[in-house]
């Protein structure tokens, strides 16, 4: 068990670096705490499972360094690191039993007879795997298979931490959901270090204290849920969070005052005397009012999904959802809005300023 | 649901069925006329029953080619698959060494039968041939054409030489198929380079390798051609694999009725064989 720091980790699959785009993962800075539960969310292509792979050892960066409690491991091999890794398809030994496959890890290190028992059947009890213990791997079903890869990561108790890949998307719906509550009690069991990647925010949102977001091989903010959604601090946060996600609309600042289309908006921010190429005020559908006067918008749409009603309006500077209480009355034709001053957020080239 | 009735349908099947008769089930069925009965020409029969069965199978000539046919595919089969596997194994995964060891290795299974044969009787010829001339020069007494021993060791290098890149390119595909998280999870599970071989690689190609197996059963069973070039069958009937002895009996000789006999057992064991490894090897598959 350690604590994980990654130094201006950077990695590239290419020989020669010219751009931007060149890059896998650029300079990535992050501390992973002892026994926290991780989320590392983020659309495909990203560079999460490059990251992965570079705190296994299965991959060596470019740059950087990776420090297991301090100590630099960037260029020890994934056994000399004593991690686990999940992947996103089962990884099974076709000719072993279950318990042979549980087993396996364990016998490479050399580690006794009974000490191995005892573990396998302690692990299969709680993946529920008992009653095929002896049974050939290769006959399970895709669910059963991946219950095996994720034993034999849990199977060694001294790991340092414990990653998946994106581990559940073989998995059947219904089964998805019973295999994450398993892992989010496993790691209350456990409490080791477990860093999960994947690509739906809810699997993010329910399994992570905290939840690293990836987006074009950068980090662009660490927090909480309640944190990444009530203060994105990228606009790609905003977007990929929460559903519908944030309303991003191009924004004037004029000598610290803020206005979208001649519309005074109100923040808390103040902004004097900073440039951007490119400044958008951005606000939660949640957070936004029809009101008597402010931002003129044409209603375009409403749904009610039976909690609440999302309506679609349009106004000058671009189309702003809305999300308001299910016996809220909307009005029709053109209405106007209000953006909670709290929660109105006003991002320069991307990134929060505040 | 109502299907319609509708017996034209059976004139599609007749070109299939005219190719099959014309290029299987006639002469087939020729061999087995043959085998029941003897002739003297003039397309003469008389019926012999399960005469030359008899024959064939009490014949020591028929034993002795049996036992050499059968040591000879165990030979080769020993040597290709396991050098075939090696040698996959060692081949580049990526970059333009890929396609350079790919054509190579393919090159000797696009050479005609014949000309490999005629290619070894000339490089092994002791007097002239770069390999008989060099392992005499190195002290060996080396002589194809007149010791048996060395007959057979050129015979089996043909064939290692011939047709170990089939069993090279067949695993290769086989190996290139694995998903590389096979190997990162052995990797971090601190598996050995022989355990990846054992629990992950070798199940991983046991279907190629079964098709391998097969194949190289069959041809190596039935071959006739190389050896034919090479020795001829000889020296003396060292060499006389099953189908060499079966044109010998059947045009050198003129023995049609034995001959027919001895081509449909030969035919049965080939079947058999192929049938009984078939089952054994893909017996687990239904589960997976």
């Amino acid at each position: 068990m350690s604590k994980i720091s990654l130094k201006n980790l950077s990695h590239s699959y290419l020989n020669s670096q010219v751009n931007k785009e060149d890059w896998a993962l650029r300079n990535v800075n992050i501390d992973w705490n002892d026994g926290g539960a991780y989320a590392l969310l983020g659309p495909s292509g990203c560079g999460k499972t490059t990251l992965l792979n570079i705190i296994s050892g299965l991959l060596n960066p470019t740059e950087g360094q990776i420090l297991f409690n301090d100590q630099d491991v960037t260029n020890k091999n994934p056994v000399e690191r004593n991690i686990a890794q999940i992947f996103q398809f089962p990884v099974i030994y076709d000719t072993m039993t279950v318990f042979d496959n549980l087993a396996f890890p364990l016998k490479n290190r050399g580690i006794s007879e009974q000490e191995i028992k005892n573990k396998v059947e302690e692990i299969a009890e709680m993946l529920e795997l008992t009653s095929t213990l002896h049974n050939r791997a290769s006959g399970l079903t895709a669910d059963g298979k991946q219950k095996i890869s994720l034993g034999r990561g849990l199977v060694r108790s001294d790991v340092n931490v414990i990653m998946f890949d994106e581990p559940l998307t073989v998995i059947d719906p219904h089964l998805k959901w019973i295999l994450r509550s398993k892992l989010k009690e496993l790691h209350q069991k456990i409490n080791r270090t477990m860093i999960y990647v994947t690509h739906d925010q809810t699997e993010a949102l329910t399994f992570a204290d905290q939840v690293v977001v990836m987006h074009e091989a950068e980090i662009v903010q660490i927090g909480t849920p309640v944190e990444l959604f009530e203060k994105p601090r990228h606009t790609f946060v905003g977007h990929f969070i929460g559903s519908p996600g944030m309303n991003i609309l191009p924004c004037k600042i004029d000598n610290g005052a803020i206005s979208i289309n001649g519309n005074k908006i109100e923040t808390k921010i103040d902004i004097k005397d900073k440039s951007f190429s490119k400044t958008e005020v951005g606000i939660r559908p949640e957070f936004i009012e029809f009101n008597e006067s402010g931002l003129p918008v044409k209603i375009i749409k409403v749904s009610n999904t039976g909690r609440h009603k999302i309506i679609d309006t349009e106004s000058e500077s671009g189309k702003i959802k809305v999300i308001a209480k299910s016996s809220t009355n909307i009005p029709t034709g053109s209405a106007f809005l209000n953006f909670k001053k709290d929660y109105t957020y006003v991002y320069g080239d991307n990134w929060i300023i505040e | 649901m109502n299907k319609t009735v509708n017996q034209k349908a059976w004139l599609f099947v007749i070109p299939v069925f005219v190719l099959v008769a014309f290029n299987a089930i006639i002469p087939l069925m020729t061999v087995v006329n043959y085998a029941f009965q003897e002739t003297f020409g003039n397309n003469v029969f008389m019926w012999e029953g399960t005469r030359w069965f008899k024959q064939i199978l009490l014949s020591d000539r028929f034993h002795a080619a049996l036992g050499r046919q059968i040591l000879f595919t165990l030979i080769i089969l020993f040597i290709q698959i396991p050098l075939g596997i090696f040698i996959a194994l060692t081949m580049p995964k990526e970059g333009i060494g890929v396609s350079v060891c790919l054509v190579l290795m393919s090159m000797p299974l696009l050479i005609p039968w014949n000309v490999v044969g005629a290619m070894w009787n000339i490089f092994a010829l002791p007097d002239i041939g770069f390999l008989g001339h060099s392992l005499n020069a190195l002290g060996f007494d080396y002589n194809f054409t007149q010791q048996s021993g060395d007959a057979w060791f050129t015979t089996v290098l043909m064939d290692v030489w011939h047709w170990t890149s089939l069993v090279v390119l067949l695993s290769y595909a086989g190996l290139r198929s694995i998903q590389p998280a096979y190997y990162q999870a052995a990797e971090i599970d601190g598996a050995s380079r022989w355990s990846v071989f054992r629990h992950i690689e070798l199940p991983k190609m046991k279907k190629v390798l079964t098709i391998a197996i097969l194949l190289r059963f069959m041809d190596s069973f039935m071959i006739y051609t190389e050896p034919f070039v090479l020795t001829g069958g000889g020296p003396g009937n060292a060499t006389a694999f099953l189908s060499i002895d079966l044109v010998k009996m059947a045009l050198g000789q003129f023995d049609l009725g034995p001959a027919a006999a001895m081509s449909l057992i030969y035919f049965f064991i080939v079947l058999t064989v192929c049938w009984v490894f078939y089952n054994l090897m893909m017996k687990n598959e239904g589960q997976s």
